[in-house]
């Protein structure tokens, strides 16, 4: 297999409830190459905004992570102690918040919330030369150099998430992790940013995660694409491949809901709701909601298979 | 750039004086009562003047305090007055006036109580906001319970208790007063020492009682403040303890906390009475409750004039400095 930047291996992430233990990741395993753009979609509750913060080993109580490895290059993250995965965190592995909270805090300026950044991370700037560091990077992103000094409260929500995306470059992480970063934001204003995440990305050569549940989004923006259903990956492929010929069905009921051009006429949508987690039908977790669910599906869980060298599948029909 | 808005708050305090000034001037007289013939009358039936001579002294008097004059030249003569920090003589100690006698009040008032409530406000916040913070010693969870329980008590009666253990039975600190009788009032080293010691009871039942509320406060906001967006990317931005839990977490949390210790310091002279009068302290509340006793009308009208001079001014620094503690308030007109 090809070079790897981050390796996740069989990661599991569980919430300890009452009425038992909740899996909201399940055996996930996927790996990043360098520069790569790496989709992650699925639905609300499918497990994907837990992948990206267990990916940062910033899960809280009552969540844990339960098991399993994630590489960075060489590195195992399980096995840092607090402040050096502290450390690693934006120098390593950035995360780009979603768009629709309020990520930036409301009484700092900006130039500092990225001065503060710097300065956690052993870069002490001070003065002039952090006032020219963070021009640089407010330009990188297309902000104007007067943003500086503005409180978030002064910038519209494009601009947040472009400073937002300023300060998870201020260190070029070799990762960046974007976690619905364009959600509550306009179609016009959608494009620009992710423009601007393509470009900072080619900037610095970072692989991207791009986690969300817009399906065009993601056939416009990454390179392979990592479909999840309760808490598992269901299937992995190049984003061509998957958008002509998704093997399991669960990817294929989204692509065809998914509105066309072509086609007119009504949406398409998936019938049933997605499982709670606490409850998970036996076998195949789609299963109630797959038309070609056989008897097989209901008793077995599909193991996640190899389909060529980037793409795997859990399915028992593909 | 603020400086109309400056300007504005401050028109608005000037009101809040004349609107308190006026009130103050027109309530005591809605009692008929005349101040100086029963202050002559007591002292009469004490038995130290003769009765004949009364009305004579009650007119010379009156005709001295301007009491004889209509009503409107009355409140136009006082509204002058009060401009010009001219707030009458005291009745009941005739040739003191009242601005001398606040005067001397304010210090002890105003040091007592501004700095136990400086120092509970304090106090309180980083012991709420370390209770919110998952990292914080476990000591703590043992440490805030006795706190809370003494937050139900009310000082006066926590003061007590203390007064009889640690004056009475254990005889380590004067039971009475602002500093010991018959010191010699100076900036001595004996005689700060000596005001200090007088201080401790009175500050300490008030510190005690009132740690327990500002933590209280302070752990709910903190507790919502951590659950925020910012603090989230805070901490996948790789910063450091200590930067996020006193930059992000409790820069945000203690912004409500500021407007409560701004009316909590306002408040002061009149939350005064009570440890005044338990510790026998020299201050404004003491002065207040002695004038109430003796009828002591411009004492009275000085106090509670100083009193709502001193809330004003509170918020009317409230005002100033919220734009600058939170930038989502700002100067500008909207």
């Amino acid at each position: 297999m090809s070079e790897t930047i981050l390796r996740v291996e069989r990661l599991r992430v569980a919430y300890d409830h009452p009425r038992g233990v909740v899996r909201a990741v399940d055996d996930v395993s996927f790996s990043l190459r360098p520069h790569e753009r790496f989709g992650l979609a699925g639905e609300s509750g499918s497990g994907k905004s837990t992948m990206a913060l267990a990916i940062l080993r910033m899960i809280k109580r009552p969540g844990r992570i339960e098991g399993g490895e994630v590489w960075l290059g060489d590195t195992a993250l399980s096995g840092l102690d607090t402040d050096r995965m502290r450390a690693l965190r934006l120098a390593g592995i950035a995360m780009v918040p979603q768009g629709s909270m309020n990520s930036l805090n409301p009484v700092v300026r900006i130039r500092d919330q990225i001065g503060d950044a710097l300065a956690d991370h052993g870069v002490g700037l001070k003065g002039r030369a952090l006032a020219e560091r963070v021009r640089d990077l407010l330009a990188q992103v297309g902000l104007p150099p007067d943003v500086a000094r503005k409180y978030p409260h002064e910038l519209s929500g494009g601009m947040k998430q472009r400073a937002c995306i300023a300060i998870a470059i201020c260190l070029r992480p070799k990762v960046i992790i974007a976690d619905e970063p364009t959600s509550a934001l306009d179609v016009v204003v959608q494009k620009q940013v992710m423009q601007t995440l393509g470009r900072v990305q080619q900037d610095l050569g970072a692989a991207i995660i791009l986690v969300g549940h817009d399906m065009g989004l993601m056939a416009q923006f990454v390179d392979r694409l990592g479909i999840m259903y309760a808490g598992r990956l269901v299937e992995v492929a190049p984003i061509r491949d998957i958008i002509t010929a998704p093997r399991h069905p669960y990817t294929r009921m989204l692509i065809e809901s998914l509105p066309s051009l072509e086609q007119r006429g009504g949406l398409r949508g998936i019938p049933g709701l997605a499982p709670l987690l606490r409850e998970l039908p036996p076998g195949c977790a789609f299963h109630p909601r797959c038309p070609a669910a056989t008897e097989r599906c209901r008793s077995e869980k599909p193991a996640v298979r190899a389909m060529g060298e980037d793409a795997t599948v859990a399915c028992h029909l593909a | 750039m603020g400086l109309y808005f400056v300007a504005k708050r401050f028109g608005v305090f000037l009101v809040i004086v004349w609107l308190a000034a006026t009130l103050n001037f027109f309530l005591p007289r809605l009692s008929g009562d005349d101040p100086v013939a029963n202050k002559l009358m007591e002292q009469a039936s004490l038995g130290g003047y003769a009765q004949a001579g009364i009305a004579e002294m009650v007119k010379v008097y009156n005709q001295h305090f301007g009491l004889d004059k209509p009503l409107l030249t009355q409140y136009l003569n006082y509204v002058g007055n009060v401009a010009h920090g001219d707030l009458n003589y005291s009745i009941a100690n005739y040739p003191r006036t009242v601005v001398d006698m606040i005067a001397e009040a304010l210090p002890w008032t105003v040091g007592l109580l501004g700095m136990t409530t400086l120092v509970s406000f304090a106090l309180g916040t980083f012991l709420g906001a370390l209770l919110a913070w998952p990292g914080a010693p476990r000591w703590l969870q043992w440490f805030m319970p006795p706190l809370w329980a003494l937050h139900a008590i009310p000082f006066f009666l926590l003061g007590l208790v203390l007064m009889w253990l640690l004056a009475f039975q254990f005889q380590i600190l004067p039971i009475f007063g602002g500093h010991s009788p018959g010191a010699k009032v100076g900036l001595t080293v004996g005689f700060v020492l000596d005001v200090l010691r007088h201080a401790v009871l009175p500050s300490l039942s008030i510190v005690l009682v009132s740690v327990g509320g500002w933590a209280l406060a302070m752990r709910g906001m903190m507790v919502t403040t951590m659950g925020e967006d910012y603090v989230t990317f805070a901490e996948a931005k790789g910063l450091r303890s200590l930067t996020i839990f006193m930059r992000y977490c409790m820069r945000n949390a203690i912004l409500p906390q500021t407007t409560a210790l701004a009316l909590a310091l306002g408040q002061i002279l009149s939350g005064a009475v009570l440890v005044e009068v338990i510790f026998g302290y020299p201050g404004i509340g003491a002065l207040l409750f002695q004038a109430i006793q003796e009828n002591d009308f411009f004492v009275i009208q000085g106090v509670v004039f100083t009193v709502i001079v001193g809330l004003g001014f509170a918020t009317f620094l409230l005002d100033i400095l919220y734009p600058w503690l939170d930038p989502r308030i700002t100067y500008r007109r909207s």
